[in-house]
C-alpha cells in the first residue's frame, strides 16, 4: 500500500486515463459544437439575403397593393413548400414601391389586405396597419417589416432570406421609425452600410457569424 | 417445483432482481395513503408509456421532411388501417398526459408533498412538468400543418425578442434562416430522442426518490413537518400504521391507470385525431393559425398584455416563473402540510386556474381578431334599416364596405374586437362619431384617408339612427336645440 503521499503506479495510469479521455473529449468537442452551431455560422450569406424577384412591374398597378410569392434564395432538398414566401407589394407610384413582409410585427402570423378599407389586419391578435404600414391598432409594436427593393430590368426585386421577426436584419433596416435614413429612398442593405452606424454594428456582427 | 418456477430460479440466479423488486413492492406505505387522490402519478407514467408505444407505431410510417411529413400525415389517417386511431391515440394522449401532470402537481402542492425531505422531487417533477410541455409543443410542429408552420413563427417572434442573442436563438431554432426543412428535422430529434431520453432519465430518478423517502403520509392538521424529527416520525408511521404497497395501495393505481388508457381510447374513437390542417405552404395567407388546447391560454394572454409590456413579460415571465416553482420547497420546506391551513396556497391553485382557464376559453373564440368575413359575410339586419333615409342606407352601405363589421358587431353579429354599435348613437354625438371615424383613437384605426367627406357624412348619418327605440340619442349640450337642429340638416 503506498502511503496517502506518494502517488501508487495505479493511480497514476488512472489520473492519466482521466486526462486522455478529457483531452480526447475536448478535441471532439470542437466539431460537434461546430456542427449543432452551423446554422449560425453557415457559411452562406451570400445566398441568405439575395435579390429575388417578385414579377414584371406591369404586375403592380400604381396605387395598389397586390400579394407576391418568391421562393426562398437559400433551398434545402427537404424543405418542400416552406421555400415559398409571400409579401405585400404597394406601388406608391412610378418606381417607388413598398415591399412588406406578410408576417405580422407582432408575432409573425400572415397579414391580410382590406382595400376598401386601406387596412392590413392579423388573424391572430387584431393588429391592423395602414396602407404604408404604419402601425393603425392592436397589439403590434411597430409598423410592417419592409424588404429593401429595386426595380432592375423592368422586373420588381426585393432583397429576402430570413424570416421577419422583431430582431433580425429585415426588421431593422425599415418600418414605422426607419432607424435611419428616408424610407421611401432607394436602399439596399450594402448601401446602408455607409448610411447607418447602428445597422452597420448589426450588420458587422453578422457578416462574423456568417 | 413446477418447469415455469425452475426457469424463473434460472434466471434469478444470474439477474438477482427478485428480491430487490419485492422489497420496492411491499415496502410499508402509511394505510392512509391509498387514496385515491394519489393515483395521479401513476397514471401520468402510464400515459407516458402510451405516449412512447404509439409514438414509435407513428414514427413506423411518418416521415420527418417537410416536403414529405404532410402526405405522410394523410397516409396514416387516411390509407395506413387504423392509422388515424393510433395517431388520435397520440394526439389525445398528450392533451391527458399535460392535464394529468398538472393535477399531480396541484395534488402534491395543495398536500404539501414538496416539503421536506422531498425537496428534490418536487425539483425533479417541475422539469418533468417543462419537458411533458416541450414535448407537447415539439408533437404540435410535428402535426406539420399550418398551424405548426405559423406556431414556429410565433416561437420564432417570441424568441427574436431576447436582447442581442435574439437573432443567433431563432436560427438554431429554426436551424437555418427560415422556417424549413432543417427546422422540421431538428424538432423531430427533440421530440423522439432528446426530449423522451431525458423524461425517462427523469422519471426514474423521480420514482426512485419516492420509493426511497417514501410516499408523502396524508397530511393532518397541526402535524408540522420539522427537519429535525421528519424522517423519525415517517418511519414510525409507517411501521404502527403501514401497509405493503402491493397490493394494499397499488390496486387504486391499477383501476385508475386502466380508467385513463379508456379514456383516452374513448376519446380517439369518437372524437379522431387532430388535424392536420391545411397544407404548410407559406402562400396561403387565408389562415388563423392557433395553438393546441394547453397553450391556448399563452395564445390569449399574447393578445392582452399591452405592447409595452409584451417583451418583458415574454422573456422574464418564464424564468420567474420557473425559480419560483424550483425554490418552493425551500422557501417552505418545512412547517404545515394540510391544505386546511395553508389559505393562500388554495387561493393561488384557484386564482391561477381560474386565470388559465378564462384565458383558454377567451382564445377558443378570440374576440380580440377581427373577424375577417364579417363585411361580406353578415349582412346589416333588415331591423336596422326600417324608414330609413337614403343617406343613411348609403352609411349602411358604407358600413359594409369599409368592413367596420370586421370588427364591429350589430345585431350581435360581426366582430368582437371592437365595441358592439347596436346603441352606439346613445353614447357617441355626431360630432364625437366624425372625430372617432376620421381620428381613430383608442385602438381604432383612423379612416381619414379611406372615406370620402360623402362617405363619412353618410356613415355618421346611418350610426345616429343606432339607438334603442324610446332612448334619445346623445346630443351635444353646448349647442340649443335649434343650432343643433340646423347643424344635422347641413
Amino acid at each position: 500500500m503506498a502511503d496517502q503521499n506518494t502517488l501508487s503506479r495505479r493511480g497514476l495510469f488512472m489520473k492519466m486515463g482521466i486526462l486522455f479521455n478529457g483531452l480526447v473529449a475536448t478535441a471532439l468537442a470542437v466539431p460537434i459544437v461546430g456542427f449543432l452551431l452551423s446554422s449560425i455560422t453557415r457559411g452562406r450569406a451570400n445566398a441568405y439575403l439575395s435579390w429575388v424577384p417578385l414579377g414584371p412591374i406591369k404586375d403592380f398597378p400604381e396605387g395598389e397593393t397586390r400579394l407576391a410569392t418568391f421562393t426562398n434564395p437559400y433551398v434545402t432538398p427537404t424543405d418542400g413548400k416552406t421555400v415559398d414566401t409571400a409579401c405585400w407589394v404597394r406601388r406608391v407610384e412610378g418606381e417607388q414601391f413598398q415591399v412588406f413582409a406578410i408576417n405580422c410585427a407582432h408575432l409573425g402570423c400572415p397579414v391580410r389586405w382590406f382595400p376598401q378599407s386601406g387596412l392590413f389586419m392579423c388573424p391572430c391578435h387584431g393588429g391592423a396597419y395602414y396602407r404604408d404600414g404604419s402601425r393603425a391598432s392592436g397589439p403590434p409594436e411597430r409598423g410592417l417589416f419592409e424588404y429593401p427593393y429595386k426595380v432592375q430590368d423592368g422586373m420588381v426585386t426585393i432583397q429576402a432570406g430570413e424570416l421577419p421577426t422583431p430582431g433580425s436584419l429585415t426588421a431593422s433596416l425599415f418600418g414605422n421609425k426607419p432607424p435611419c435614413g428616408a424610407r421611401n429612398e432607394l436602399v439596399s442593405i450594402e448601401s446602408k452600410l455607409s448610411a447607418c452606424s447602428k445597422t452597420n454594428a448589426l450588420l458587422r456582427k453578422t457578416k462574423t457569424w456568417a | 417445483m413446477g418447469v415455469i418456477g425452475q426457469i424463473g430460479q434460472w434466471f434469478d440466479q444470474r439477474l438477482q432482481l427478485a428480491a430487490p423488486i419485492r422489497d420496492a413492492a411491499e415496502h410499508p406505505v402509511p394505510r392512509n395513503t391509498a387514496s385515491w387522490f394519489y393515483v395521479f402519478g401513476s397514471a401520468a407514467l402510464t400515459v407516458f408509456l402510451l405516449q412512447l408505444v404509439t409514438g414509435i407505431l407513428l414514427a413506423l410510417i411518418y416521415v420527418p421532411s417537410a416536403s414529405e411529413a404532410w402526405s405522410s400525415l394523410q397516409a396514416l389517417n387516411h390509407d395506413v388501417t387504423l392509422g388515424w386511431f393510433i395517431r388520435a391515440m397520440h394526439g389525445w394522449g398528450s392533451n391527458f398526459m399535460v392535464a394529468i401532470v398538472l393535477i399531480h402537481m396541484v395534488q402534491v402542492f395543495l398536500f404539501g408533498a414538496y416539503k421536506f425531505p422531498r425537496e428534490l422531487t418536487w425539483i425533479v417533477g417541475v422539469f418533468l412538468l417543462l419537458m411533458t410541455l416541450g414535448m407537447a409543443f415539439s408533437g404540435q410542429v410535428l402535426r406539420f400543418d399550418q398551424d405548426a408552420y405559423w406556431g414556429l413563427g410565433i416561437g420564432a417572434s417570441i424568441a427574436s425578442r431576447v436582447p442581442i442573442a435574439g437573432p443567433i436563438i431563432v436560427k438554431l431554432m429554426l436551424g437555418g434562416p427560415i422556417i424549413a426543412g432543417a427546422t422540421l428535422s431538428r424538432f423531430f430529434a427533440l421530440h423522439v430522442f432528446v426530449i423522451p431520453g431525458m423524461l425517462i432519465g427523469f422519471v426514474c430518478l423521480h420514482l426512485l426518490m419516492v420509493l426511497k423517502l417514501g410516499i408523502n403520509e396524508w397530511p393532518m392538521p397541526g402535524r408540522l413537518v420539522k427537519r429535525a424529527t421528519y424522517e423519525n416520525e415517517y418511519h414510525q408511521l409507517t411501521r404502527k400504521d403501514g401497509a405493503p404497497f402491493v397490493p394494499y395501495a397499488v390496486w387504486k393505481d391499477l383501476f385508475f391507470a386502466a380508467f385513463i388508457l379508456l379514456a383516452v381510447a374513448a376519446c380517439a374513437l369518437y372524437f379522431g385525431p387532430f388535424g392536420p390542417t391545411g397544407r404548410p405552404d407559406p402562400t396561403i395567407i387565408q389562415t388563423a393559425p392557433k395553438p393546441d388546447y394547453f397553450f391556448l391560454w399563452l395564445y390569449g394572454l399574447l393578445s392582452y398584455l399591452p405592447p409595452s409590456m409584451e417583451t418583458p413579460a415574454l422573456l422574464i415571465g418564464p424564468v420567474v416563473v420557473i425559480a419560483f416553482l424550483v425554490l418552493l420547497p425551500f422557501l417552505s420546506g418545512e412547517g404545515e402540510k394540510s391544505w386546511r391551513r395553508r389559505p393562500i396556497a388554495v387561493l393561488t391553485v384557484l386564482l391561477i386556474a381560474i386565470i388559465l382557464g378564462t384565458l383558454t376559453h377567451l382564445a377558443g373564440y378570440t374576440p380580440w381578431s377581427p373577424h375577417m368575413n364579417a363585411w361580406s359575410g353578415d349582412p346589416v339586419p333588415d331591423k336596422f334599416l326600417h324608414g330609413s333615409t337614403a343617406l343613411q342606407r348609403q352609411g349602411a352601405l358604407v358600413f359594409q364596405g369599409k368592413q367596420c363589421r370586421n370588427c364591429h358587431s350589430i345585431g350581435e353579429s360581426g366582430g368582437q374586437r371592437g365595441p358592439a354599435l347596436d346603441s352606439v348613437a346613445v353614447r357617441l354625438t355626431q360630432d364625437q362619431l366624425i372625430r372617432q371615424v376620421i381620428q381613430g383613437g383608442g385602438n381604432m384605426p383612423a379612416y381619414g384617408k379611406n372615406l370620402s367627406p360623402a362617405e363619412t357624412t353618410a356613415l355618421v348619418a346611418f350610426l345616429e339612427t343606432l339607438h334603442p327605440a324610446g332612448q334619445t340619442p346623445a346630443r351635444d349640450a353646448a349647442l340649443g336645440e335649434a343650432q343643433e337642429k340646423s347643424a344635422s340638416a347641413q
